[in-house]
Order: structure tokens, then C-alpha cells, then sequence
């Protein structure tokens, strides 16, 4: 029997229905495992079962949310008793002395230091934006969807103050955000901003099982980052925020919140400190020390000017753009941006502001257009940033065909296939690279190559087992590069269509 | 409210059945720093942890505006949705947007974390370890084919060099044989001739007509003596050729004219000797050996004075061995012990090889018994040949194996190559050069560089060299037999394209 258990041997042990053992699992992290051998666990039979390591049954066996299932599940009881016999004082006490359990010893249990909570970010930030966008309904109740919206815009604050922000990407699904936390890649998706219709065929108890858990984590999570920024938690602004337009908008209790998650403010600071220079330490020039330190200085430089990229950029937002997002990245590489005030609370300057120097739009037409700023569509930033420098604006004026926008996600391998656009920018890279250094590139000597007749002798003499694995490795080689020549040929088949249309405009 | 009342109430307090309202405020706070120390020392639950893997980011082909290239035509999007859901390598269908204010909410996006829920708690997990391997490594470490000259090289296509095709047969060739001095050969087939052919002009010297479909024949090994027997479907037929030396062709048949009848001769049972006919006899028909079933092969011993027949459906009677001075046949099994496919006499000692479906039967002849058995574990064998020095074998299969058997080692294959696409036909060794061959049906001769070493302690080396192309296939038949030069590096092979290659 090994280290495993079967389900059903767990719940008989554990004395628990299937929906709160599952419930339990959730909140304790909790997975099956596929045994080594099948049939060595289940008495010489394949058949699909699931199997849990003994260890963590026991670890749920003496989890003290246990109890509070089993002191709710009494607590229910008494109340539908004292509700039946129509005695409002009991039932009156009994709800004022519901049970009650936090999460926060598991939270340090799953994860022991704060790196790993780190590690496990993604789907827990993801999974919170989404509720924070959900409609309340019978299962969704309004203070989760409101909890998570405030633990969300927490985040986002985080991210602007510390200016972490690497990767983002407009895809079909969402948008995509990358930043690095204590050197780790998080990466959540947001949704484009719509109302969603709830699907009938998702069970939303179990998904408000994880955002429960998700709420506890980020939270901590979110006390510790603004720790570590001196950063005030939970979040004050740091400057008065008086704006007359904000009269009558919302109720006086809820102004603040309301301003917060506009993004547009600063912070307050507890303790202002200075930055920590990287004092310079001699190292011998030739060395491999002093060419890693040259290269990480090189990175730390390159970072410095992703993270100020916009911050010579004034930023008016028109009403079309998906505002949320757009203020999001903006201020996170040091831009400043409004819009119209009439549009949301929070807004800083004036579409008059002579200052300005971008307007972000997406239709092709404008009313009023000044002079003294670029109209670009939205894809402007996001390409930006995604290439770390400031991009002609031509190509990105409104009404005017955009260039692909390509995922900053793709690490290209050996047999990939690059679209040219990534291609040239590679190329670029690649050309900014050489400016400073002189790359020796060595010849790798030709080596003795087999001859295609000798190759496929040497398979001959292949044995059974490394001829099916090499079989298998070049079948999978096949299938990448038939995909990679059908996008070649589409491509091509692409950009002769564009040239013949091209032709017969300017015949 | 009466005292009863009162003390009830007091009773439950100080019980603890009823429980005061609990203070709020003296909760822990909400959140507070849970990971205040650096070097926590907390240890993780198990060392078995296995970490969910994080979700797939997105490629290219997810962007709202993606390169044209990545957009699926009509037939793309019907097959995508024509196929299962669960076979889809993408859940959803790119597609390009000219501005950001058009694209709609993702349908499925809620659909998605719910299945991402679902994968985070009910998914078994399992390490895999995935070993990064470059299949140039795996590529066996052999000697080069250019070290291991000499083998047969040129067929076709090949311009100033030595090779030849021998034309003139109307049906598939089915059967070769090379004289023992490398001068001439015969060829037999489903025409009903045998013809023979001087090897270096090409040129067909001699037709035998044989009344029917010749299975197999067999050269004399004995240099001086001009014969070769030859199978006409129940007749075993001993021809002298007649080419080559006047002498010889005249001593041979002295020789065959010498015999005096016996006693005891044709006692045995399913075969019959008869001199050939008139008629026959000035074609060069000497002998004629009548069997009751259907002769599928024909081999000589090393002296040439015994030669061993094979009669499949023979039942207890499948093998015969008979001597061809003493006019004399005997059937050394009394039981049949499987199909017999093949027979083979060793090259220096008194064994017989029987080859079964799935078995090899090494027989000592002078002791009567049985010395070894070997597993081939093929399905069904098709031809066999063993090495000159007589410690090597090699079986041919129909479900494509060549196994090579090196008997002192085990009765188990030694090695086993798979490298043909259809069943094989013929194997056979070269008499000096350490090379073999095999004949299949996909129309290739795949010849082999197998060196035995005089050191026992050495496994031999098995090195294919060359694959031979050139048989067409015809009617699910390839290349069906083949034979090695003597001498040189040569291979001849016989096709169903009725067709017979030199390859040198």
C-alpha cells in the first residue's frame, strides 16, 4: 500500500462528508498523487482511483478548522432548532456566537517563508480580480466581490510605489501583467472590463472555497510588501485629496476608497529612507567575476530605464480606453495621467493642460485635436513597455493599421518560428548588444558530420529501446516543423496578397 | 423575570451551556506580519511536496492583433470546431482585432479559473523527470562504413563502374545459385526454366525447361564435380551443367553411371530414385528424386556428396537426407517437431540445422541426438545461414527480424536487427569476407559488416553498411533470394521483377 490512501479510506478516517473534505483540501493545499504503479497500490487493478499521500491525511486530521466544520455543522442545528420553536432570543444568541475560523495558521503552514507565498501568487491575484469584476448574486455575496476589489487595487498600489511591473500583454482572454516580487515572475491576467454573466455549469461554492483562502493570503501577502516599502497598511493617500468634482460623486465613507482605487495617488510613507547605493568593489577586469558584474550592472541600468520609462510623459486618457488598466501601467513606469473628471473620480489635470503630451484614443475620428500632443492608440504603451523604450508614435496614430502586437511571454528555441517582426526587433537587440562589446563568435570546427546514407545505417544498428525514443524525438521534430512551414508559407502567401494590393494602388 | 428564572440562566452561564457575546475587539487584528523573521525555520509538511505547475503563458497567437500568420483560414476554423474539446491544442480560436475599444469579453475566461480550481485540487500530481536528450547521442558509437570496405556498393545509377543485370526470365526469380569457382550462376523461377548465366558478360548460356515452378536450387561446393541439384515442385533433379571443363563434366558423369545397385537400396519409404529419361538426359538431367509432397529447399553438404531435402508438409517425413553416389535417401526424424522451414548442413562438423517456425534444432548426425535448441523468438523463420566457421548463425523472419546467434554465447539471439519494412527472405553469409546479407520484400538487400573475433572473450561486431536498392516490387514480392560471390565482394540477387542484379 505504500505512502498513499485511497479517497474513501481518507474520508472514513477523517469522518467527513465529500463536500467538506474537498472543502478542507482546498483551503490546506491539499492534492491527490499518481502512484508509481497503479496496480502495485490497487491489488493488480488500473482502474482510475485517487489516491492521497497518508502523511497529508493525517495532517488534515488534526487541523483545527476541522472542529469549527463539525462546531458549524452543531451550530446549524441548534439554530434551525431555536428558529422552529420560534425563539428569537436563543437563536439571537446563538448567531451572535456563530464559529468563526481564520486561515492564518494554515496560510504559514503552506507557506513556511515568504518567498513561497510569492511563488504561488498567480492564481491567487488572478482568481481575485476576476471576483472583483463579478456581479453580486445568491452565491456571490457583496462584501467578497468588495473584499477583493480592495485587496486587488492594495496590490496595484504595491506595484506602482515599487515600480515592479515587467511584462504586459493585451491578449484575447485579458490583459496580461508580469512583475517581478523578490526576483520572482507573477503574472495575472485581468479581464477586459464588462459585466460578466455568471456560467450555470461552474460550481462557485468551490471557487469561493480558493478565494477565501486567496483573500487571507493576499492580504498578508500585501502587509508584508507595504512593510517592506515602509509603506502605511492599510493604504492612506499621501496627499489631501480635495477635489470639487468628487462633491455628491459618492458618499463621504466610501470617498477614500473610491479615490484609491483610481490609482491616480501616491501613497503615504511611514519612515522616508534613503536608497542603497551598489558600492563598486575592484575586481580583477579580466576575470569571469568582473564580466558578470558588467552584465548585471548592464541589466540593473536597463531596468532603471524600463522603470522611468514614461517619466517624461504626460498622459490624457479619453474616455473610450479602458481606463483601470491603462492608468495601471502608466503609473508604473513613473507617468502621470488623467482624464476627464467628469468620466471618474481621481482625475488630476485637464484635457486643456498644455503640458500634455500624449492623449491616448481609440476612435479614428476626434472632435477637438491640439496641436501641442500625440494622439496614439493604446497599443502605443503597451508595445513600449514590452520593449522597454519609448516607440515612434507614427505607426500608432488613431485610424492608422496597427503593427502586430506580439506576447513578450515567447522565449524563441532552436526550430521556433518567429514572426518577422520579432525577428527585427531580436535583430535590434541584438545590434545594441555588439555596439559595446565585440562578440567572438568561434567557429565550431566541422566536425565529422555523418552523411545521410551513414545516418540512417547507424539507426539500423539502433537498439529497441533508444530507436523508439529517437523515433519519437524526430516525429515530434517533424510535426514542429511542418507547423513551422505552414506559418512561413501563410506568411508569405500574406505579404505577396499585401504587395499586389499595394501595386494596384499606385497604378 | 422569577429567581427559578434567573438561577436557570446563571446555572447555564457558569456551565458554560450558554456562552456571553464575545468581544470583537479583543480579535487578533486582520492581517498582521506573518513572516516577520528572515531565516523562518518552519519546515515545509513533507519532503514528497510537489509545487502546481504554473499556467501557460501566452503565446503570440493569444494577442488581440496577432501577426497574420497566426490566423486560422475557413478549413482551420471548421476543423477546430469539428474536433473534440478536449483534443483542441488551443481552447480557442485567434483572432485579429483592429482596435482595442472592439474586442469583447472572453466568454469562457470564468469557465477557465473554474477549470483551473478544479486541476489545483483534484488533479493528481506527478513528478515527471524529463531528461533532456540530443538524438545525435543516441546514435550508436560504430565504426564508419567507409573503414569496413570491401562490400557491394554499385547497382544502378553508377556511371564506369562494374555491375550487371541479368535479363531473360519471364516470371519472378525465386531461386539463385553461384558455382563454387564464382564463374557462372543458375537462376530458377516461376517461368519453369532454369537458365544459367556467365556472371562477368551477362549472358544466359543455357535454358533448362523443367516442366515446373523451381523452388530452390543448390550448386555442387565440390569444384570438381559439374553438378546441381535443382527442386521442380515434388522432384529433386541433379543436373550436370556441362560447362566449364570438358574433363570434368565427363568424370562427373563417370562418376554418377558408377553406381551398383544394392540391397537395401530404396528401402525408405516417400522417396523414389529414377535415372532421367532419354530426352531429359541430353538437357543434362542425371537423377531424379521423387518425393511424395511438395519440395520447398534443397542444400548440399560441404563434400558434396550428401545432400538434404525439406518437404513441409511431409509430416514425420519432412526431412530427407540422401547420398548421391550411393543412390540412397533416409529420413533421420521419426517425429515432426513443428513446420520445418529450413535445413542446413555445418560447414566442418557432423550437425544439422533445423529450423521450425520459431526454433532452431542443432543435431549431432553421427551421435543421433539432439545438442542444442535455439530461440529465435520470431514468428515465423523464413531463411537461415550460418557463418563459414560454423559458430555463428543467421535467421531470417517473416515478421522482419534478422537474428544473429552466436552459439557458444547463448541459445538466445545475440543481436536482433530490425531495419527492413517487410518480411525477409534470404540471408546469407560471405565465404571470406566478414559480411551478410538479407533479402526482403520491400525490395532492399541490406548488407551487414559482422566480424567474429578469434578472441573468445570478444562478442562480434554487427555494423550494416549498405542498403541495395534497385528490385522493384511486384505484387507484394521484393528481392527473394540472394547470394554472395565466392570470391569477391559481390552480392547477386534474385527478384520478383524478373530481374537478377550483380552488385559489386
Amino acid at each position: 500500500m505504500g505512502n498513499k490512501r485511497k479517497r474513501n479510506q481518507a474520508l472514513k478516517k477523517l469522518q467527513l462528508s465529500l463536500p467538506d473534505f474537498r472543502r478542507l483540501c482546498i483551503l490546506k493545499g491539499v492534492y491527490p498523487v499518481e502512484p508509481k504503479n497503479k496496480k502495485k497500490v490497487n491489488k493488480g487493478s488500473t482502474a482510475n482511483k485517487t489516491y492521497y499521500y497518508i502523511k497529508d491525511i493525517q495532517y488534515l486530521a488534526h487541523e483545527p478548522v476541522l472542529n469549527k466544520f463539525r462546531e458549524f455543522k452543531v451550530f446549524l442545528r441548534k439554530l434551525k432548532k431555536a428558529i422552529a420553536k420560534e425563539e428569537p432570543g436563543t437563536a439571537q444568541r446563538l448567531e451572535d456566537n456563530k464559529p468563526v475560523y481564520r486561515l492564518d495558521h494554515i496560510l504559514k503552514e503552506r507557506f513556511p517563508t515568504f518567498i513561497d507565498a510569492v511563488r504561488d501568487l498567480d492564481d491567487a491575484l488572478s482568481m481575485l480580480v476576476l471576483f472583483s469584476t463579478m456581479p453580486q448574486t445568491d452565491k456571490i455575496q457583496a462584501d467578497v466581490v468588495k473584499q477583493c476589489k480592495r485587496l486587488s487595487v492594495e496590490f496595484q498600489h504595491y506595484i506602482i510605489a515599487s515600480k515592479s511591473l515587467r511584462k504586459v500583454f493585451l491578449s484575447i482572454k485579458g490583459v496580461y501583467f508580469q512583475a517581478e516580487i523578490h526576483d520572482q515572475p507573477v503574472t495575472w491576467i485581468v479581464p477586459y472590463q464588462f459585466c460578466q454573466e455568471p456560467p450555470s455549469d461552474v460550481d462557485f461554492r468551490v471557487m469561493l472555497t480558493f478565494v477565501e483562502f486567496y483573500t487571507t493570503m493576499i492580504g498578508f501577502v500585501n502587509f508584508k510588501l507595504y512593510n517592506t516599502l515602509n509603506l502605511n497598511y492599510p493604504p492612506k493617500l499621501a496627499g489631501e485629496y480635495n477635489n470639487a468634482n468628487s462633491v455628491g460623486y459618492c458618499e463621504e465613507s466610501e470617498l477614500e476608497d473610491e479615490v484609491l482605487s483610481a490609482l491616480n495617488q501616491n501613497l503615504a510613507v511611514t519612515v522616508q529612507d534613503d536608497d542603497v547605493e551598489v558600492d563598486e568593489f575592484p575586481v580583477d577586469p579580466d576575470s569571469e567575476d568582473a564580466k558578470a558584474q558588467e552584465a548585471s550592472k548592464k541589466e540593473l541600468q536597463e531596468m532603471e530605464k524600463l522603470k522611468t520609462l514614461f517619466s517624461d510623459c504626460k498622459v490624457f486618457l479619453s474616455r473610450e480606453v479602458p481606463r483601470e488598466i491603462l492608468v495601471f501601467v502608466i503609473r508604473c513606469f513613473g507617468g502621470e495621467v488623467s482624464w476627464h473628471s467628469t468620466d471618474a473620480i481621481g482625475a488630476t489635470f485637464d484635457e486643456s493642460c498644455e503640458s500634455i503630451t500624449h492623449q491616448i484614443v481609440d476612435r479614428p475620428v476626434q472632435g477637438h485635436r491640439y496641436l501641442s500632443r500625440y494622439y496614439v492608440q493604446p497599443q502605443w504603451l503597451f508595445d513600449c513597455v514590452n520593449r522597454c523604450k519609448l516607440l515612434p508614435v507614427e505607426d500608432y496614430f488613431p485610424g492608422v493599421e496597427l503593427p502586430p502586437h506580439l506576447s513578450p511571454f515567447v522565449q524563441e528555441e532552436e526550430g521556433d518560428y518567429v514572426p518577422p517582426e520579432r525577428q527585427a526587433m531580436l535583430e535590434e537587440q541584438r545590434e545594441e548588444g555588439t555596439d559595446s562589446e565585440m562578440e567572438e563568435e568561434e567557429e565550431g570546427t566541422p566536425g565529422e558530420e555523418l552523411s545521410k546514407e551513414e545516418k540512417n545505417l547507424a539507426i539500423m544498428a539502433m537498439k529497441k529501446k533508444d530507436k523508439r525514443l529517437y523515433d519519437r524525438i524526430m516525429h515530434s521534430k517533424k510535426k514542429k516543423r511542418s507547423e513551422v512551414r505552414k506559418l512561413e508559407t501563410k506568411r508569405k502567401a500574406y505579404d505577396e496578397a499585401q504587395s499586389k494590393k499595394k501595386q494596384k494602388m499606385t497604378r | 423575570m422569577g429567581t427559578q428564572r434567573v438561577m436557570k440562566i446563571v446555572r447555564a452561564i457558569r456551565n458554560g451551556w450558554i456562552k456571553p457575546k464575545k468581544d470583537e475587539k479583543a480579535d487578533k487584528p486582520r492581517y498582521y506580519l506573518i513572516w516577520d523573521k528572515e531565516d523562518d525555520q518552519t519546515k515545509p509538511r513533507h519532503n514528497m511536496h510537489i509545487p502546481a505547475p504554473k499556467m501557460k503563458l501566452p503565446g503570440h497567437e493569444e494577442s488581440y492583433n496577432p501577426p497574420p500568420e497566426y490566423l486560422p483560414t475557413e478549413e482551420e476554423i471548421a476543423a477546430w470546431e469539428a474536433m473534440d474539446p478536449d483534443d483542441r491544442s488551443q481552447n480557442f480560436l485567434p483572432k485579429k482585432y483592429s482596435s482595442l475599444r472592439l474586442v469583447p469579453a472572453y466568454n469562457k475566461f470564468i469557465q477557465e479559473r473554474f477549470e483551473r480550481c478544479l486541476d489545483l485540487y483534484l488533479c493528481p500530481r506527478q513528478r515527471k523527470m524529463r531528461v533532456k536528450v540530443n538524438p545525435e547521442d543516441l546514435l550508436p558509437k560504430l565504426p564508419r562504413p567507409k573503414d569496413l570496405q570491401p562490400f557491394p556498393v554499385n547497382g544502378i545509377y553508377c556511371k564506369n563502374k562494374l555491375f550487371m543485370v541479368y535479363k531473360g526470365h519471364t516470371g519472378a526469380v525465386r531461386c539463385l545459385a553461384v558455382d563454387p569457382l564464382g564463374q557462372w550462376i543458375a537462376s530458377g523461377g516461376d517461368d519453369k526454366v532454369v537458365k544459367f548465366w556467365e556472371v562477368c558478360t551477362g549472358r544466359c548460356i543455357k535454358t533448362l525447361q523443367c516442366g515446373g515452378a523451381v523452388h530452390s536450387i543448390a550448386w555442387n561446393p565440390n569444384p570438381s564435380l559439374t553438378l546441381l541439384a535443382i527442386v521442380v515442385e515434388h522432384k529433386a533433379v541433379i543436373v550436370n551443367h556441362s560447362l566449364g571443363d570438358k574433363l570434368l563434366c565427363a568424370a562427373t558423369d563417370e562418376l554418377i553411371e558408377s553406381y551398383t545397385p544394392q540391397g537395401e537400396a530404396g528401402k525408405e519409404s516417400g522417396v523414389q530414385w529414377s535415372v532421367a529419361n532419354e530426352e531429359d538426359y541430353k538437357n543434362g538431367e542425371r537423377l531424379v528424386i521423387k518425393h511424395n509432397k511438395v519440395i520447398s529447399q534443397i542444400t548440399w553438404h560441404g563434400k558434396g556428396d550428401y545432400f538434404a531435402s525439406v518437404v513441409p508438409q511431409g509430416g514425420n517425413k519432412s526431412v530427407f537426407i540422401h547420398q548421391m553416389t550411393k543412390r540412397r535417401s533416409q529420413c533421420p526424424f521419426k517425429k515432426a517437431k513443428g513446420l520445418i522451414q529450413r535445413v542446413l548442413f555445418h560447414p566442418t562438423r557432423p550437425f544439422l540445422f533445423v529450423a521450425t517456425q520459431r526454433f532452431i534444432r542443432v543435431y549431432n548426425l553421427t551421435k543421433q541426438e539432439l545438442t542444442k535448441k535455439l530461440v529465435s523468438n520470431a514468428k515465423w523463420i523464413s531463411s537461415m545461414a550460418v557463418h563459414p566457421k560454423g559458430d555463428n548463425l543467421i535467421v531470417g523472419s517473416y515478421d522482419r527480424r534478422l537474428c544473429w546467434f552466436d552459439m557458444d554465447l547463448s541459445t538466445k539471439p545475440y543481436r536482433t536487427l530490425r531495419s527492413h519494412k517487410k518480411a525477409l527472405r534470404q540471408v546469407t553469409f560471405h565465404r571470406h569476407y566478414p559480411l551478410f546479407a538479407s533479402a526482403s520484400d520491400d525490395g532492399t538487400v541490406i548488407v551487414c559488416h559482422g566480424r567474429i573475433f578469434n578472441d573468445l572473450m570478444q562478442n562480434p561486431l554487427i555494423v550494416p553498411v549498405k542498403v541495395l536498392k534497385g528490385h522493384k516490387v511486384q505484387g507484394e514480392l521484393g528481392v527473394l533470394d540472394c547470394q554472395f560471390h565466392p570470391s569477391q565482394p559481390w552480392i547477386f540477387t534474385a527478384g520478383a521483377d524478373h530481374l537478377i542484379r550483380l552488385y559489386t
